[in-house]
């Protein structure tokens, strides 16, 4: 039997806010995690503007013991182990005994790259001559699944443990395979999330492509602008999102709260072919994902109430709003509200999708709707097909029932999660 | 071996490596490092590294298998130091 999906906890560790309470707060009030760093500056970097969790010690105390924190160089390992624990206590779950694991509990945790600097720490070592001083903890910080691993291991998760990767499309693929697995009866329950490194190591080989921001590196807030006039760029970012996912069933026997439910979705990728490439989409394969995600959750498209798109504030958003219009066959008025994240997160890259479904779902529980910060002077491509007034610049109080993100990246890959608020 | 001159310094550096459901002050000279004092086999590693910078000494691959206990990881580096 077809199990139905819901999410039961949330988890983040993003540049605006560690942890949900912070995090919601900063999305409904517009507070930008991008800064200006000096360091990206004295490196030569043409954007000097990065996005990037401030962990508090306090906060590393709680979720790493002593011996976890020496050595702990990997930044994702961080955000990512900090943001799946809080979407498990979050969901009331309890830590396994010693003796047996929770067999029925699964981590699937994606990243792009792992522990970028713990790896540069290591290559040091090695050129040097000196591979006999790397210590246990460099391959469990720089595997590609070390935050399933580790996050596995801390809890007690018996079941699937491990990683995918699809650039910045990862963290939301990561939730639709985990939700596919509790759709198919393999797990009871899901930790499912993706984490992205940061600083200038992650962040370089973008700034050599031309695609950052080239904004006033003085006005931080304002230089990722999502759907806007002046958008000229991404701003880097990184972090976490986790969420809880669990069968409806296991939910409502052990009486836990649901955020959301997910409907369904669809991954694919445009092939490279088609006008795709290396960087840029195939305009048919985002439709024809957009469109199997409506199929897969068995939502009409006139029901969808919000989007929370890619966006990611370059010069191809036009492009991204042309191919909804037409997946949904909406346009103008009809256009359902639409928000993108990362003029306050940035572009989280293999974060990205995690950290922003977890904004989809603060959303669609809370009943509000996010504003678009630096969106007031759409881009005239955008408002020649949607209404304006489909791009919210304020966030509001509004009751949103069905909602789909999306998220596309490098290698011309696309996802769609059709998410729905649980009624109960 | 409790009045040995780098006993102190040893268990300081073995102590943070001890899981957290061992107390501490059960650690003496003959503690076997992984099947009493359930230290993982891979921070065994860690603590090889911990001693070299300590006492400044290099421990080869058959000091490290020779290391059971506390008492043989001071053997081990008075031999380097040269004070046996």
């Amino acid at each position: 039997m077809k199990q139905r999906v819901v999410v039961t906890g949330l988890g983040i560790c993003a540049p605006n806010g560690i942890g949900i309470s912070e995090f919601s707060e900063a999305m409904f009030r517009g507070r930008s995690g991008i800064r200006y760093m000096e360091t990206l500056r004295q490196l030569g970097f043409r954007c000097p503007l990065g996005a990037a969790p401030e962990v508090p010690q306090d906060i590393m105390e709680r979720y790493f013991s002593a011996l976890e924190r020496r050595g702990l160089t990997a930044t994702g390992l961080i955000y990512g182990a900090m943001a799946g624990q809080e979407a498990w206590y979050d969901a009331g779950l309890d830590v396994a005994p010693p003796e047996e694991p929770d067999w029925d509990t699964g981590v699937l945790f994606g990243t792009g790259i792992l522990g970028v600097d713990t790896f540069r720490e290591a290559v040091m070592q090695v050129d040097a001559g000196n591979v006999r001083r790397l210590g246990s903890t460099t391959v469990p910080q720089t595997m590609g699944s070390g935050v399933s691993a580790w996050l596995a291991g801390k809890l007690g998760c018996g079941n699937w443990a491990s990683a995918n990767s699809s650039a910045c499309s990862t963290g939301t693929e990561a939730i639709l395979q985990a939700s596919w697995h509790i759709r198919q009866g393999r797990a009871l329950r899901m930790l499912v999330g993706s984490c992205s490194d940061s600083g200038p190591y992650i962040w370089g080989g973008f700034d050599a492509m031309r695609i950052l921001s080239s904004l006033d590196p003085a006005d931080p807030a304002a230089a990722s602008r999502p759907m806007s006039a002046r958008a000229s760029g991404f701003v880097p970012g990184s972090g976490a999102g986790a969420l809880l996912l669990e069968s409806l069933e296991s939910a409502r026997s052990r009486g836990a709260r649901i955020y959301a439910e997910i409907l369904g979705g669809a991954v694919n990728n445009g092939g490279q072919r088609g006008g795709g490439s290396m960087t840029a989409a195939n305009a048919e394969g985002v439709r024809r994902c957009i469109r199997g995600s409506l199929e897969d959750a068995g939502v009409d498209s006139g029901a969808i109430d919000l989007i929370n798109g890619h966006l990611t504030a370059t010069t191809r958003d036009p492009e991204e709003i042309r191919n909804w219009c037409q997946a949904l066959g909406r346009s103008g008025r009809d256009f359902p509200l639409i928000n993108s994240s990362k003029d306050v997160l940035g572009h989280g890259l293999a974060a990205s999708g995690s950290m922003e479904s977890v904004g989809t779902v603060l959303q669609l529980s809370q009943g509000v709707i996010y504003g678009n910060t630096n969106a007031s002077d759409l881009h005239p491509e955008i408002s020649r097909q949607i209404d304006p007034a489909c791009v919210p610049v304020k966030s509001r109080n509004h009751q949103v029932n069905i909602a789909a993100k999306a998220s596309f990246g490098f290698g011309d890959v696309n996802s769609c999660i059709i998410f729905s608020r649980h009624n109960t | 071996m409790k009045d040995h001159a780098h006993y102190a310094t040893l268990r300081e550096i073995i102590l943070p490596y001890l899981p957290e459901d061992i107390d501490p002050s059960g650690i003496g000279p003959e503690s076997l490092l992984i099947e009493e004092l359930n230290i993982n086999s891979a921070h065994l590693v860690d603590i090889v590294l911990d001693v070299e910078d300590r006492f400044d000494i290099r421990l080869e691959d058959t000091d490290m298998q020779q290391m059971h206990s506390v008492s043989d990881a001071l053997r081990i580096i008075d031999t380097k130091l040269g004070n046996t």
